[in-house]
């Protein structure tokens, strides 16, 4: 249980307190409602790009980082497809420092070209170093737009390709700041060694007097259901064959994700689990499976993943992964195997509440979900499945015509 | 109400760190021989538990067997399978890992402390009854293969691995196994050295969390008793590191796109008193977002996604190294920038500016790590699998507050010399 109070400035901006004094550190996390879903198509990669970008330097502040390494705080972001997270913790001591700085860069940066030109080469090495230059590094390159056809999803964060990025121009990032960076498309949380009348003093002294901006509607084209096979093989430079099937799934906010995240438990969480057991110990058919959900806003994806030991062909691989998901569609679930993958989520979500900052992240996700108590919720959810949901979520997520399957084959 | 413009081009005031609370543990020795070490401490109804092995003695002709018998503790035991391990385990929603390190090996038990009366008794299994199945040892070669096949794909893997074999030789920090190298694992072997490393008096139990007086007597009944000694005890010496001649190692990758560069000297280890000096030393240069490597050769040229460089401790000493992946085309441009920034901290002083931020940087940064009681329990491990105190880490503080800029160039100048570095390539160069 995670306690919290809220509040909102007269611009719009969220603001959740979570008091916890066990700690001498503070976290500020600012969580933007902005991702590489709301990009241009013809301009992709720039919520990620503009992640770096917002390091470079604003309007009052020249150097973001040093200030705050002065004061013996650290920081750091990411960006998903769905969302652009900066946080800092520091001794809370210094926490004026961090409103100083979120602050100054959400009423505006100050970047200029060379922080432009810099920013794209980092991110271009990033692009070489994370997705092309390592085995099946560009499965998501690949993968997502077989999923996806319409909606925003079927582009990686890091962007469609190089050229996007090289291309960017500063007049459009600048725009893109202009559209999202505003208070009303910012949720933050403060927490640790905090209490709610500092932080509610410090918020309206540095937050309050920044602009509304203008309210950004988002209107994204939805994904129509699929109902095709899709499959595409690869011969890359690759060591060991590797098979990838992915499912579209529902989305983070809709009631059936619960069952379908415990049915990727099921399969692939841990040494107990099905896949794990029947098809890397005892059929020795694979040298690691992996079964996994991208719990995205809008339609996410279920992904089963394996690589065949030698001698296993692909067909007998795909088989495999197959069968292990059709006895979901058909049997229910044993009532002490859904207990079991239940009480991992359980203690899971007991454990993360030993970190703070963990705990400042999912306040914001949550609240942007509709509402941070929403993150006190999230166990009794998981735990109010039934053996019967997840047959029934099984026979809807798990067929032939709603896959998409990659196959890397080693050169 | 009045809105009086705040002055934004000033930073607020701040406050220097003034003290570090580290939480010290409780010892308990047992009859056997084993320790506990106990930090009581947090809201939440949970432990950490830790079986904290020191590895035996490296074997050159059968190099893996520390870390396969620690791989395989889960892989079956006289009453239990790997499956009924990972059920039991699994149902009371506890987490169970195994990880080898150079100097130890341990177990792990993350379990809700109402549990522990069911996976306590699980973890004393493996720990006294495990008998490393032929089937699953055939099974973990073949899977420990094909994951090597894949890591041997990655640079950065290749480079970390030729640095280590360079700077350590033929022994457990040096060791680069091979495909065949697997194939050199017996089950009798892998028999032998658990009954001399997994026994009692080779053992530290380290818990964390909350910490009652039951929880603790449930601990000490279920490890005090009914787990013996072996007839000779762990022979946990290590042979002498003998370091490579050749320091510099090019790899070729004709289609790499990018390059990684590892690069380093062997240093002193924890135990020395210039030790904390020499990390403030090493924070200057790629320790932190803000280094100097950062600064340079991503923030200016934008050669790489990530540039860094870090100190290792072991027992026989320590170690710096520089590691990052560069661009291709920029690989000779990259480790010309990073000589000039060896050199420069041989050369010129650390301004106060930098220095007061690298400071404060580093205290806050010690302040942080201390996130929860897990993070003290670390603490401790760090000091006590070197043979030292708490005294350490006060003195480290004060070294951090106090070190000049004098006492950094002489550092830099004992123990930085670029010529001296052992170098690897892998890509293009």
């Amino acid at each position: 249980m995670v306690k919290f109070n809220r509040f909102i400035l007269d611009n719009g901006l969220r603001v959740i307190v979570h008091e916890d004094n066990t700690t001498p550190m503070a976290v500020v996390n600012i969580l933007y409602d902005v991702g590489s879903r709301d990009e241009n198509p013809e301009q992709t990669g720039f919520a990620h790009l503009f992640e770096h970008l917002m390091f470079g330097g604003s309007v009052n502040i020249p150097n973001y980082d040093g200030p705050l390494q002065q004061v013996g705080g650290e920081n750091n972001a990411f960006t998903s497809n769905d969302i652009t997270n900066y946080y800092i913790t520091l001794p809370s001591a210094n926490l004026e420092t961090a409103f100083w700085l979120e602050s100054d860069r959400m009423l505006n940066l100050a970047f200029g070209e060379k922080s432009l030109e810099v920013q794209r080469a980092v991110v271009i090495e990033e692009f070489k170093q994370r997705y092309l230059n390592q085995p099946y590094g560009d499965v998501w390159l690949r993968l997502r737009p077989m999923v996806y056809k319409k909606h925003p999803y079927l582009w990686d964060t890091i962007g469609k390709n190089i050229a996007h990025i090289e291309n960017a121009k500063i007049e459009d990032v600048k725009a893109f700041f202009k559209k999202h960076y505003n208070p009303q498309n910012a949720i933050m949380v403060v927490g640790g060694d905090v209490k709610l009348e500092q932080v509610k003093e410090l918020a309206q002294k540095w937050f309050g007097p920044i602009p509304a901006g203008e309210k950004y509607n988002r209107d994204l084209p939805q994904e129509p259901e699929q109902h095709e096979v899709r499959r595409e093989t690869v011969t890359a430079k690759v060591p060991v064959n590797d098979v990838y099937i992915a499912l579209q799934m529902p989305g983070r906010r809709e009631e059936a994700f619960y069952a379908v995240e415990l049915m990727a438990d099921i399969l692939s969480r841990g040494n107990s689990s099905r896949m794990y057991r029947n098809l890397v110990k005892d059929r020795q058919l694979f040298s690691e499976v992996h079964a996994y959900v991208f719990g995205s806003l809008d339609k996410g994806m279920f992904v089963l993943e394996g690589k065949p030991t030698a001698g296993v062909t692909i067909e007998e691989a795909e088989a495999a992964i197959w069968s292990e998901v059709e006895l979901l569609k058909t049997q229910e679930v044993p009532a002490d195997e859904l207990t079991k993958v239940q009480n991992k989520t359980e203690s899971t979500m007991i454990f993360s509440e030993m970190s703070l900052l963990d705990k400042a992240m999912n306040l914001a996700y949550f609240e942007l979900l509709g509402d941070a108590e929403l993150f006190n919720n999230e166990t009794r959810r998981f735990l109010a499945v039934t053996p019967a949901q997840i047959k029934e979520e099984a026979n809807k997520l798990f067929r032939k015509d709603n896959s998409s399957t990659l196959i890397y084959l080693a050169e | 109400m009045t809105n009086t413009m705040v002055d934004r081009k000033t930073a607020p005031e701040f406050k220097a760190i003034e003290h570090i609370n580290l939480i010290k543990p409780e010892k308990k020795t047992l009859a056997n021989g084993s320790e506990i070490f106990c930090f009581n401490s947090g809201d939440q109804e949970l432990v950490r538990i830790e079986w904290v092995f020191t590895n035996l003695r490296f074997d050159p002709v059968k190099p893996l067997l520390n870390m396969a018998t620690n791989s395989m503790l889960t892989d079956g035991t006289a009453t239990l399978t790997a499956a009924e391990i990972a059920d039991k385990v699994d149902f009371y929603g506890a987490f169970l890992s195994v990880d080898y390190g150079f100097e130890q090996s341990l177990v792990t038990l993350y379990s809700l402390t109402k549990h522990l009366g069911k996976t306590l008794p699980v973890v004393k299994d493996i720990l006294t009854n495990s008998v490393f199945p032929q089937k699953e040892l055939e099974t973990f070669i073949r899977n420990q293969q094909q994951k090597l096949q894949v890591s041997l794909q990655k640079n950065d893997v290749v480079a970390r691995r030729t640095f280590n074999k360079a700077l350590y030789g033929n022994t457990i920090y040096g060791l680069t196994a091979e495909l065949d190298t697997f194939n050199t694992l017996q089950r009798d072997d892998l028999l032998a050295h658990f009954k001399q490393m997994y026994q009692p008096s080779n053992c530290s139990i380290i818990i964390a969390g909350k910490v009652d007086a039951d929880t603790l007597d449930l601990l000490a009944d279920e490890f005090g008793s009914g787990w013996g000694n072996a007839a000779t005890a762990a022979d946990t010496t290590q042979p002498v590191i003998d370091r490579a001649a050749e320091h510099f190692y090019f790899i070729e990758k004709p289609e790499a796109l990018q390059s990684a560069i590892r690069m380093g000297l062997p240093l002193i280890n924890r135990e020395h008193p210039d030790f904390p000096a020499v990390q403030v030393l090493n924070t200057v240069l790629g320790g932190y977002f803000g280094s100097r490597l950062m600064n340079n050769i991503r923030e200016d040229k934008g050669y790489t996604y990530g540039i860094g460089s870090g100190i290792t401790s072991h027992k026989q000493g320590g170690a710096l190294f520089i590691a990052t992946e560069v661009g291709a085309d920029v690989c000779k441009a990259a480790t010309i920038e990073i000589e000039k920034e060896v050199n420069r901290l041989k050369t010129d002083l650390v301004p106060d500016e930098e220095l007061s931020l690298v400071r404060n940087y580093m205290l806050g940064s010690l302040l942080g790590s201390l996130e929860n009681v897990f993070s003290h329990a670390d603490k401790f491990k760090n000091l006590y699998f070197s043979g030292m105190d708490y005294a350490y880490y006060d003195r480290y503080a004060q070294v951090v507050k106090t070190v000049t800029a004098d006492e950094l160039l002489k550092l830099a100048n004992r123990y930085l010399d670029f010529d001296q570095f052992y170098k690897v390539i892998v890509g293009k160069y």
